[in-house]
């Protein structure tokens, strides 16, 4: 069955075709070439004027796991004005910061979005984390498995094991989790938390393994090189919200060595000291930073102004941050000598010096960092705001007199201390595709997805193109996810259940010998039930697996 | 003949399997090393079983079959009575919930379907932390931790005996990671007719036992709090404890490395436990001030933490939800299976218990559908009665620990006649 999409405007960086009339056929789920004169094309869409992408790909999005359903229980004035009714198609739910996970899904794929990534997936609770995103319907998912502060790790390095034995036990994690890369959060910290170490920089040591951030950074960076997993390390640095981090993170740049990495919700690290509230912008050197080092990719974590809820893996900043809870409510997690967790409410304000600032920095990471590939649109979902303020996002990026606007509208204070009135740049729906597909489809090594190729899954969204960028990217004519039209004028019109994506890298089976000894001396539940069988995604999950290859 | 018997021999040995790594779901600590041998159905606990497990994998499959008004019936119209049942219903209550992390998500789907209210069968006690966790939040810990890290435990008004592997599991350990010794740590019980046995260390050294009545227990913890701030209380004792004994525990909190309190909410079955239970919280937080101390909550039977966790990610709230507006509408003390029964907020009771066969659902007035394990005796003829399958024993399937973090699989250990929940009630959607 052929379907065309014709007269469209074709936004497909990864082919360099930018706002070209282009004409999309799809058989089977595929996008394919044009098919031969006598074939019959059984539906046409007429997108004269409209805007077609890839679907969008959210690269960080805390989608599911524990922390997120601690945040859900927590907080239900959260979802108190954000009822979601059932329909004749979709399940009922909520929003808004820690919506349900149907309302996720949906959301998302209203939005225009078919695949997500759950950043922090802690190996001992990968369980929840595969079975809530398996209740995110429409969406593809996949997710990071958070090492770094684990005991097995940490005594691996304390001890000097050799690197080849410490990538075996990254690769086995990865395999046992069901993960598609690896995330470190706040490298070490969490366990120092546990020895009541109450911060950590990068060559601080972990006061009972005597390892540093930077010895963690280094290995699990090779780790993942060594083991070809496409996507590089995602890095939560040290020092989350600490004024003055900013060299941290210049630092941690410098640290891998040429190595790859990517730097999530850096927004959150690049903080200075300077002006009377030693609180100030670090985005130019950030920056410059990135600029300099093409082996380095970012995502910002924009902080938008609203209530919202940060959930993250990093317990001890969690615990330094909790006297700004708002509402006065907290959680801090220590779980299984693996991880961590810290649920903190949050509310940002845009007559608040910080807050602003927050605002205004992210806002200058995102337009002074020149490629648009080394740059993924997040807001650290739901840490910085939820991920359906996306689409003002967007306007702010591409819109400067919108910009400046909001600008004049936040703290004076803030406003004066930024740069970002004096930037002119506006983006591109062309770089707004890059961001938002293109380059992180690559970042992740999801061939065929993030274009709109011959071979490409066909996940595809079509936009009206208005000048009102936020009214646009809100609501997208049409999305198809593997094909199949799902979405028409930003509702749902089918529901489908996304894949799972994940990596099998090869690794020596015999690091089981050691884990084996650990989990019978030390841990509460056995190696063999750690692990996450398939059938615990395809058959309790009704889902299914997609391996990605490794490089 | 001596070939016959060897080879009848090797028959009845070929017939019997071993499972290892096996996950019991009959208490919320989830053990997962217990070794069973299935030898023609019959299961045997080789190596881990407690008492509990022993009476439950090994107690005979019993005969049991689906049920309208106490007569029996296929299984298909068993399933379209209940249908009928439902459909007629404005307002159902699917309760009980004593089910896996498959039969949840069913039991919520059908609920959204339905307009029901859900609970389950711990709701009182679900809720007691659920209330802390919305007003105060807390410091947590899970089973790893404390086996490895814990060199003070205090026990507030539980003594763990209804999870009889708790201190083999987390706390007598023959190895902890930091070189911390049994000897070295210390086990307090706070409250009252606590079996403390378990808490007395191997080397012999026993617990200290602070007695008071669990409903002073708050009162106590609170006098804490106040003595580790620094504070002087004008009393010479507290709920009949000494000041001096609380100074002397007080002191002790405060040099822990890291001290846990355990408290468990079905336990504390006194009005406004959560308040007892906050003030649990609060001393853990005022002591992270300055050391490390967290909380842990024993509970989580009948599958009590997989119900609030999928009901937590599936509607964006824990139990108890009301779907009979069309969205869910929570409210922890209004939609009480008790209350909503009372007060004849619904019309049709729905109860579902797939791993507790002693536990009898609520005479309702209101048409009943039990779905229940097939030795289930009930003490009255509900209008439909399904026998169905134990997560666990009888299919293979997924539960959440006590911790509300850590969820183990489940295996199938035997063969049975009897349908899982989810698949029954998979059926009854698709007919409604």
């Amino acid at each position: 069955m052929y379907i065309k999409l014709t007269n469209g405007i074709v936004y497909d960086p990864v082919h360099g075709i930018n706002g070209e009339h282009r004409d999309i056929y799809i058989n089977d789920g595929h996008i394919t070439r044009k098919p031969s004169s006598n074939a019959k094309i059984d539906k046409i869409y007429d997108l004269k004027g409209k805007v077609i992408m890839a679907g969008a790909i959210d690269i960080h999005t805390h989608i599911g796991g524990g922390k997120v359903n601690i945040a859900r229980m927590m907080l239900p004035e959260d979802h108190a004005t954000d009822l979601v009714e059932k329909t004749e198609l979709t399940r009922s739910g909520c929003g808004y910061a820690a919506p349900s996970t149907l309302t996720a899904g949906y959301r998302y794929a209203e939005m225009g979005y078919t695949a997500c990534f759950e950043p922090a997936m802690l190996p001992a609770n990968a369980r929840q984390a595969h079975m809530e995103m398996a209740d995110t319907p429409m969406v593809d998912k996949g997710a990071y498995a958070m090492l770094g502060s684990d005991d097995f790790f940490l005594r691996m390095l304390a001890s000097k094991k050799d690197q080849a034995a410490i990538s075996d036990y990254v690769g086995w994690t990865i395999n046992a989790t069901q993960a598609m890369g690896i995330k470190v959060v706040n490298p070490g910290g969490i366990s120092a938390f546990k020895f009541n170490q109450r911060k950590l920089d990068l060559d601080e040591l972990n006061q009972y393994y005597g390892v540093s951030p930077r010895d963690i950074i280094k290995s699990l960076a090779r780790a993942v090189t060594e083991l070809g997993i496409p996507h590089p390390l995602h890095l939560h640095g040290c020092n989350l919200g600490v004024p003055g981090n900013l060299n941290t993170t210049l630092e941690t740049i410098r640290a891998v060595e040429g190595m790859r990495m990517h730097l999530t919700h850096i927004q959150f690290h690049s903080y200075g000291t300077e002006g009377d509230k030693k609180f100030s912008s670090g985005a130019a050197e950030i920056a410059e930073a990135v600029n300099k080092n093409p082996n380095i990719s970012i995502d910002v974590g924009q902080i938008l102004f609203g209530q919202t809820v940060t959930a993250s893996g990093d317990s001890m900043m969690q615990y330094a941050g909790h006297w700004h809870a708002h509402p006065k409510k907290w959680v801090i997690m220590d779980i299984e000598c693996d991880a961590g967790c810290g649920v903190v409410p949050f509310k940002y304000r845009d007559k608040n010096f910080v807050n602003a600032l927050q605002w205004a920095i992210g806002l200058e990471i995102f337009l002074l960092i020149d490629d648009p590939w080394r740059v993924f649109l997040t807001t650290d979902h739901p840490n910085g705001a939820p991920f359906t303020s996306y689409p003002h996002l967007i306007r702010l990026l591409m819109d400067k007199s919108f910009r400046n606007d909001m600008l004049s509208t936040i703290n004076k204070e803030a406003a004066a201390a930024s740069t970002l009135g004096s930037i002119d740049r506006e983006y591109s729906l062309y770089e707004i595709a890059i961001m938002t597909r293109a380059a992180p489809a690559k970042s992740l090594g999801l061939k065929n997805r993030g274009h709109l190729g011959s071979g490409a899954v066909a996940d595809i969204t079509v936009y009206s193109n208005n000048k009102d960028k936020e009214k646009m990217f809100s609501k997208p004519d049409y999305v198809f996810k593997n094909g199949e039209l799902i979405v028409r004028n930003g509702k749902i019109i089918k529901v489908v259940n996304g894949a799972t994506h994940t990596l099998r890298p090869e690794y020596d089976n015999s690091i089981e010998k050691s884990l084996k000894r650990y989990f019978d001396d030390y841990q509460t539940v056995s190696l063999g039930n750690f692990k996450i069988d398939d059938d615990e995604i395809i058959e309790h999950g009704n889902g299914k697996i997609i391996i990605q290859p490794c490089m | 003949m001596i070939i016959k018997e060897i080879f009848l021999e090797k028959v009845s040995t070929a017939s019997a399997s071993i499972t290892r790594d096996v996950t019991c779901p009959f208490c919320g600590i989830l053990c997962d090393d217990l070794v069973i041998k299935n030898q023609q159905e019959s299961l045997k606990i080789l190596e881990n079983g407690c008492h509990k497990a022993v009476s439950s994998f090994e107690s005979i499959l019993a005969v049991n079959e689906p049920k309208i008004n106490g007569k029996p019936v296929a299984l298909t119209d068993a399933i379209n009575e209940m249908c009928a049942i439902l459909k007629k219903s404005h307002a159902p209550l699917i309760a009980g919930l004593g089910s896996d992390v498959a039969g949840i998500r069913e039991i919520m789907n059908l609920a959204d379907k339905t307009g029901a209210v859900i609970d389950h069968m711990h709701g009182n006690a679900l809720i007691r932390n659920s209330l802390v966790l919305q007003d105060l939040g807390w410091i947590t810990t899970t089973m790893t931790e404390i086996r490895n890290r814990a060199d003070l435990i205090i026990f507030a008004g539980t003594d763990a005996t209804g999870f009889p592997r708790f201190f083999e599991r987390a706390i007598w350990n023959k190895k902890s990671m930091f070189k911390l010794k049994n000897e070295q740590r210390e086990i307090v019980y706070i409250g009252e007719k606590l079996n403390t046995k378990s808490g007395v260390n191997p080397n012999g050294k026993k617990p200290s036992v602070l007695t008071c009545k669990t409903d002073q227990i708050g009162e106590v913890i609170s006098s804490l709090h106040a003595l580790v701030t620094g504070a002087t209380l004008d009393v010479n004792e507290v709920a009949g404890i000494k000041i001096k004994t609380l100074q002397e525990l007080g002191k002790k909190m405060m040099a822990a490395k890291y001290g846990v309190i355990i408290w468990s909410p079905a336990d504390l079955d006194i009005p406004h436990a959560e308040l007892t239970i906050q003030n649990f919280c609060e001393i853990v937080k005022y002591l992270t001030r300055t050391t490390r101390f967290a909380g842990f909550s024993l509970g989580g039977n009948d599958g009590a933490i997989t119900a609030n966790n999928v009901c937590a990610w599936q509607s964006g709230y824990p139990l108890r939800v009301n779907y009979n507006k069309g969205y869910p509408d929570y409210d922890a003390q209004r939609y009480s299976t008790q209350n909503v029964l009372k007060k004849k907020e619904v019309d049709s009771l729905l109860w579902i218990s797939s791993f507790n066969s002693k536990v009898n659902p609520p005479r309702a007035s209101v048409p009943t559908i039990v779905m229940a394990t097939p030795d289930t005796k009930l003490n009255f003829t509900p209008d439909v009665f399904i026998p169905v399958a134990t997560p666990g024993v009888d299919h293979a399937g997924q539960l959440f620990r006590t911790d509300s973090v850590i969820s183990l699989p489940l295996k199938q250990v035997r063969q049975s006649p009897y349908t899982s929940v989810k698949s029954i009630l998979k059926q009854a959607i698709e007919r409604m």
